[in-house]
């Protein structure tokens, strides 16, 4: 007896196997077409901007002539801005960090801050420059300084180095910790000499994402009221100043067709920037993260 | 004669002064430093409340100008007009939602069958090739974006539909689409791979195909993972600015149609601040109360999120 008809499986299964294969190309596409527009972004951008890329472009003041025009006051002004976002951020999201992993008790209180840490996350952009705009611009007079942007930027991008380095710190094992503590060392000596060295790597990573979060931003800083035009350069943390990604705003409302090859040539400096930001993470990252 | 000081001798006591001293410098760093840390740690709290309370008062201010019940009623959006300012935000919420929602309708199958595809079908190796890629989509600055969807995509439209306006809303919300799909693919690959592999097994021993497994077990079990990230994803697409003040236009209107100019709540806020509408002005404080509502809406998305994924969670 023949328990199992060989022509029924047959038949029951082609279907079956037909949609398979059918439904694995179509995801693949779908996956390739994420990959496709980042080629094509990539092409349109290189090949629009090239033309206006050289040196004079990164020497320039921006210009009415599109052939003139350069990036120097808005390059400046990104350095500027990642100068004070740097050390604002890496001081109040490894606090933060380190006070949640280590010292807060479980408490109601605790609770609250993880979850609005992770709310603010989910605030739009904007919103942080209508803060800015009220507390930093007008409130503080700070104008629409380096400084103003810098914290209003900070606060941004705060969400991403705290859990960055919460990671980073939950991630050091205990052993480490209880040897230290075994060594007669106090928990800021274990913090400081055993855990914040193990967690370096991660925090470093975290904190390069953040400030490329930064300086890629454009809606909070046009909300503060930063210049799309700037003939000078900042000499203090409270004088004006523009960046890059405002600058190319700017370039890409213009009518002049010309102009948008200087926005393209713009982004590329940008993109640049971006790039070489995370190859120094993910660098970081594969270096010297150490797996436990 | 203990307390002789020569470079080369010295004494018990002294050292143990020293040890004692060195001490309690210790304690007082040790009770110290939690309370800086705590400090930094209130500064995000102080900032939700900074936000909030900035927004609420300026909204307050609004509307002792303008009675909410035209705010929210109203069917037209005029701030610029002197004579005939009319302040209804329905406006500007539905250039929003259009916009958001065509990026869903691009961002959602895209999103999820890249999910699938890595979670379910693709090796390892290609996996760790991907899914970086897919993170670079998702770190461009959204001024690239913009530029993208105002150069590229609406010239490629209108090749194919002429009537389309060079502002609209179809191009900025297929862009934004594209932006928020590695978002997508993403959380929700995540939420995939943590589906224990015992259920695919016990699938796959019953006969299934892979794409049935995919479907029917895996997708089911990670089904609050996956509305969690779509749900975040839309909220990132209501709050995204450049994009739509770069290729959306300044239109606020009331009509479902995509191929002509609107004006969402983002790139309200972005026109107003470019302008020279002075401080103190009702222009002015209108920027705030629609900024409250687009945080509102955000808000309202986000501890949804957070609902459905703590609610609907499976536990293996």
């Amino acid at each position: 007896m023949k328990l199992i008809n060989h022509t029924k499986v047959l038949k029951h299964m082609k279907p079956r196997i037909i949609s398979n294969v059918f439904f694995r190309l179509l995801f693949m596409a779908a996956t390739i077409f994420g990959l496709l527009v980042l080629g094509i972004l990539l092409y349109r951008v290189i090949t629009q901007g090239i033309g206006y890329l050289d040196l004079q472009f990164l020497q320039n003041i921006p210009s009415r002539k599109p052939e003139q025009a350069g990036v120097k006051t808005a390059f400046i002004g990104t350095i500027w801005l990642m100068g004070v976002v740097a050390p604002v951020t890496l001081l109040l999201g490894v606090g933060t960090a380190i006070y949640l992993e280590e010292y807060a008790k479980k408490s109601r209180f605790t609770r609250f801050i993880q979850v609005n840490i992770s709310n603010l996350a989910g605030v739009p952009s904007i919103v942080f420059g209508l803060l800015g705009l009220t507390v930093f611009v007008r409130a503080l007079a700070l104008g629409t300084s380096v400084l103003a942007a810098g914290l209003t930027m900070s606060l941004l991008v705060l969400p991403i180095i705290i859990v960055a380095s919460q990671e980073a710190i939950k991630a050091v094992p205990k052993e480490l910790r209880e040897a230290s503590y075994g060594m007669g060392a106090t928990k800021w000596q274990t913090i400081l000499h055993v855990v914040l060295p193990a967690a370096i790597p991660g925090i470093l990573t975290g904190g390069i994402l953040a400030l490329s979060r930064a300086i890629g931003e454009t809606a909070p800083l046009v909300v503060l009221g930063l210049p799309l035009f700037l003939a000078f350069l900042p000499k203090s943390v409270f004088d004006m100043f523009t960046v890059l990604p405002m600058q190319i705003y700017n370039w890409t409302g213009r009518p002049q067709e010309e102009f948008q090859g200087v926005a393209a040539a713009g982004i590329i400096v940008l993109l640049t920037m971006l790039i070489i930001m995370n190859s120094i993470a993910v660098f970081i990252r594969n270096k010297f993260q150490k797996r436990y | 004669m203990a307390l002789q000081k020569t470079t080369n001798s010295f004494s018990v006591q002294e050292l143990i002064q020293k040890k004692k001293e060195k001490k309690s410098s210790n304690l007082q760093v040790e009770r110290i430093i939690p309370f800086l840390l705590l400090v930094t740690a209130i500064v995000s709290v102080l900032t939700t409340l900074g936000i909030v309370l900035t927004l609420f008062a300026e909204t307050i201010t609004f509307f002792t100008k303008v009675p909410i019940q035209e705010f929210l009623t109203a069917q037209k959006w005029y701030p610029f007009s002197e004579t005939q300012g009319s302040f209804g935000i329905l406006p500007l919420v539905a250039g929003t939602l259009k916009v958001s929602i065509i990026a869903a309708f691009v961002a959602v199958p895209i999103g999820l069958a890249s999910a699938i595809f890595l979670s379910e079908y693709a090796s390892d190796r290609t996996r760790r090739i991907i899914k970086p890629i897919l993170e670079v989509l998702a770190g461009i600055p959204t001024i690239v974006y913009g530029f993208f969807a105002l150069t590229f995509v609406t010239p490629l439209l209108r090749e194919m539909i002429p009537s389309l306006e060079i502002f609209n809303a179809l191009s900025p919300g297929i862009v934004i689409g594209i932006m928020i799909t590695p978002m997508i693919a993403s959380l929700s690959e995540d939420a995939m791979s943590s589906v224990p592999n015992s259920m695919r097994e016990g699938a796959l021993a019953l006969g299934s195909t892979k794409f049935e497994v995919a479907i029917k077990v895996v997708l089911p079990a990670a089904i609050s993972g996956i509305i969690a990230s779509i749900v975040l994803a839309i909220s990132r697409a209501i709050g995204e600015t450049m994009i739509v003040a770069v290729a959306g236009g300044s239109t606020p209107n009331l009509s479902w149609d995509v191929t002509s100019s609107i004006q969402t709540m983002t790139a309200y806020i972005v026109q107003v601040s470019q302008g020279d509408a002075g401080y103190g002005t009702t222009i002015y404080y209108s920027i705030y109360a629609v900024g409250f509502t687009l945080f509102l809406f955000t808000l309202g998305m986000n501890l949804l999120a957070q609902f459905i994924s703590r609610r609907f969670r499976e536990e293996y």
